[in-house]
């Protein structure tokens, strides 16, 4: 166990340790570099800007600079925005996207979930095929599309809702749905399929055959093993959210973070860029960490490191 | 006694064997006879070949180029003359979804034909196994622990800047490239890793086949089923993954326009031109459910086992 855990941990610092040399090594062999104007600048003036940013030195000596402030935390200066750091930036938007992502976890789970388990139990009947014909929507159709189609109906035809910017209830309500879509009917789907994979097991006759009350049949043996999968989701789910946030920000003009790391790649902004990066990947490893840690947990037939054990 | 060959007459054989009930069938003709029965995937084939005679031959046969700038008709609804009607610069839009249909069609074909690369790492990793099969997997781990998109993104930062200004569409198709054999690896050492454990493997291996041989002619073309369904699907991916950057405005650069772009494009005015959006918008999400419909029609009939 405490064996899988520091694999676990050391392969997912493994990981970040590559994404942190690649990104660097990317924004800092792109030609040019940040400070490329359209008018030249005058020599003097760059070599200040370059010795200011440290840009003057040799690249492993940069490298080794940005892993040792890395390491304390401490992501850099922005290069766009005099003044300000990267942590300053994801300090200030993260929020925004967090409680943006924090609503559509929500209401996936909430819609998504309940969807998938009544379709299972409807499997083949008009209610499976309601769900079934609105989840293949919900994943062929992108986040954008949702968010456009919402904003001009909602917005500007009928005049319900704010077409933009962040902070009123009323506004939060567009970018979640279009942020919600896929996840939403990808939780759908793959409650469906366990669900279905459940109510054929076994115990599920042998509950039913020693007269056990419908309700808590389902409850107790049905939804409690069906649920497992949707966990698993939770690490891909976070990443389509952050990816999904940068459409969505953009759209509805969210201040958030997402919003944020698009300005940036038009900005070239590149300390951003590989910062937000960076602090994504940190989230994303995380996520995942956890996710791989609690699994066994709920699940109490996986047993950690070894999947091969289990018959 | 003499013998003589007069004495000897060939046995007349009877030959004595069933009546097959059925004609044999090869495995595609099985495959083929179980997707023919599954409308939603014919329909969706119907669709896919449709589509692409529209890109391949539509802009021929379109009285406009995708570029060619007329003022005097800007901003038109759809009509007879201009079917799904023009955009802010006076272009026909009809063409320019056509033309948008060239690029995202070519950059799913591209992105599955990448994954064949994926089908060769996986097979050796799968069939090396040992140390070999441990750093080639751990690599693909790790690029796996970050999201595809973000991988691509950042290629797409620096291919736009190491490349000229129109190579918007080949540094698609390398950052694309980069990562969409990944899945493909995966999928593939997992079907070498049971394949090669079987009793024809042993006899190619007892008989003195060479590797490459067992690996090549035995062992790959056995996994061909969930090869081409993942191949299928990676398809819509990467035509999402497309509209997706272009939609952030990593994409193809103007004059050119892939639906992504137009998309984009089309949300400035989407208040009083919400038509500059629909068919865009329309194309993308028929195109993707089509490819989706197909790839799962495809799972059903190549790979029986991997239904649900």
């Amino acid at each position: 166990m405490l064996n899988y855990i520091i694999r676990r941990i050391l392969y997912a610092l493994m990981a970040l340790l590559v994404v942190v040399t690649v990104t660097f090594l990317f924004m800092h062999i792109i030609p040019g570099g940040p400070f490329q104007r359209e008018k030249a600048l005058p020599e003097a003036i760059k070599a200040n800007i370059e010795a200011r940013y440290k840009l003057d030195q040799p690249l492993h000596v940069q490298y080794y600079d940005y892993l040792s402030h890395l390491a304390k935390g401490d992501l850099g200066p922005s290069y766009k925005y005099r003044g300000r750091t990267v942590n300053e930036i994801i300090a200030e938007r993260f929020p925004v996207s967090a409680q943006l992502g924090g609503m559509v976890v929500a209401l996936a789970l909430m819609l998504g979930v309940p969807a998938g388990i009544l379709a299972a139990l409807k499997q083949n009947k008009t209610l499976d095929y309601v769900v079934m014909f609105f989840t293949t929507i919900g994943i062929a159709m992108p986040s954008f599309v949702i968010g456009t189609v919402l904003m001009y109906f909602l917005a500007y035809r009928w005049g319900l809702l704010p077409s933009a910017m962040w902070g009123t209830p009323q506004q939060v309500i567009m970018p979640t749905i279009a942020l919600a879509g896929l996840p939403t009917a990808y939780i759908a789907r793959l409650t469906r399929s366990s669900m279905l994979d459940v109510l054929s097991q076994d115990y599920m006759k042998t509950a039913l055959a020693k007269g056990l009350p419908q309700l808590r049949m389902l409850l107790v043996h049905g939804i409690k093993n069906a649920i497992i999968p949707v966990v698993t989701y939770l690490g891909p789910l976070l990443a389509q959210i952050l990816t999904g946030s940068f459409i969505v920000e953009n759209i509805f003009a969210v201040p958030g973070l997402g919003k944020h790391y698009v300005t940036s790649i038009y900005n070239r902004d590149y300390t951003v860029i590989l910062g937000v990066t960076i602090f994504y990947c940190v989230l994303l490893i995380l996520a995942n960490l956890l996710v791989d840690l609690a699994y066994p947990l709920i699940d109490p037939r996986i047993k950690l490191g070894g999947r091969k054990e289990l018959v | 006694m003499q013998l003589s060959t007069e004495m000897f007459k060939p046995l007349q054989y009877k030959v004595v064997q069933e009546d097959l009930v059925r004609p044999s069938t090869t495995y595609w003709q099985d495959a083929w006879r179980r997707l023919k029965k599954n409308p939603l995937a014919m329909a969706s084939l119907a669709l896919i070949i449709f589509i692409i005679l529209l890109a391949v031959f539509g802009p021929m046969l379109s009285p406009y180029s995708y570029a060619e700038q007329d003022f005097a008709r800007k901003n038109q609804g759809p009509s007879t003359a201009h079917w799904f009607g023009t955009d802010g610069l006076g272009r026909d839009l009809f063409t320019r979804v056509l033309h948008g249909a060239r690029i995202s069609l070519s950059i799913g074909f591209m992105a599955s034909l990448v994954t064949l690369f994926g089908v060769l790492y996986g097979g050796i990793s799968g069939f090396a196994g040992g140390w070999l099969d441990n750093v080639m997997m751990r690599f693909v781990d790790i690029m796996y622990s970050i999201p595809f998109l973000l991988w691509v993104i950042l290629m797409m930062v620096y291919l736009k800047e190491i490349l000229p200004e129109n190579a918007g569409l080949i540094s698609m198709y390398i950052a694309l490239g980069l990562v969409y054999w990944l899945p493909m690896a995966r999928i593939v050492r997992g079907q070498i890793l049971s394949l090669k454990e079987q009793e024809f493997v042993l006899a190619a291996h007892t008989i003195g086949a060479p590797k490459t041989r067992i690996l090549l002619r035995h062992l790959i073309p056995n996994c061909i089923g969930p090869v081409i369904v993942t191949a299928t699907l990676t398809i819509p991916e990467a035509i999402f993954t497309e509209a997706f950057l272009s939609f952030i405005g990593l994409g193809v650069s103007a004059p050119r326009a892939s639906w992504g772009t137009l998309a984009s494009d089309a949300l400035v005015s989407l208040k009083s031109y919400p038509h500059l959006l629909f068919f865009p918008a329309a194309a993308i999400c028929i195109t993707l459910l089509a490819f989706n419909f197909l790839g799962d029609g495809l799972r059903d009939a190549l790979d029986p086992k991997m239904r649900k």
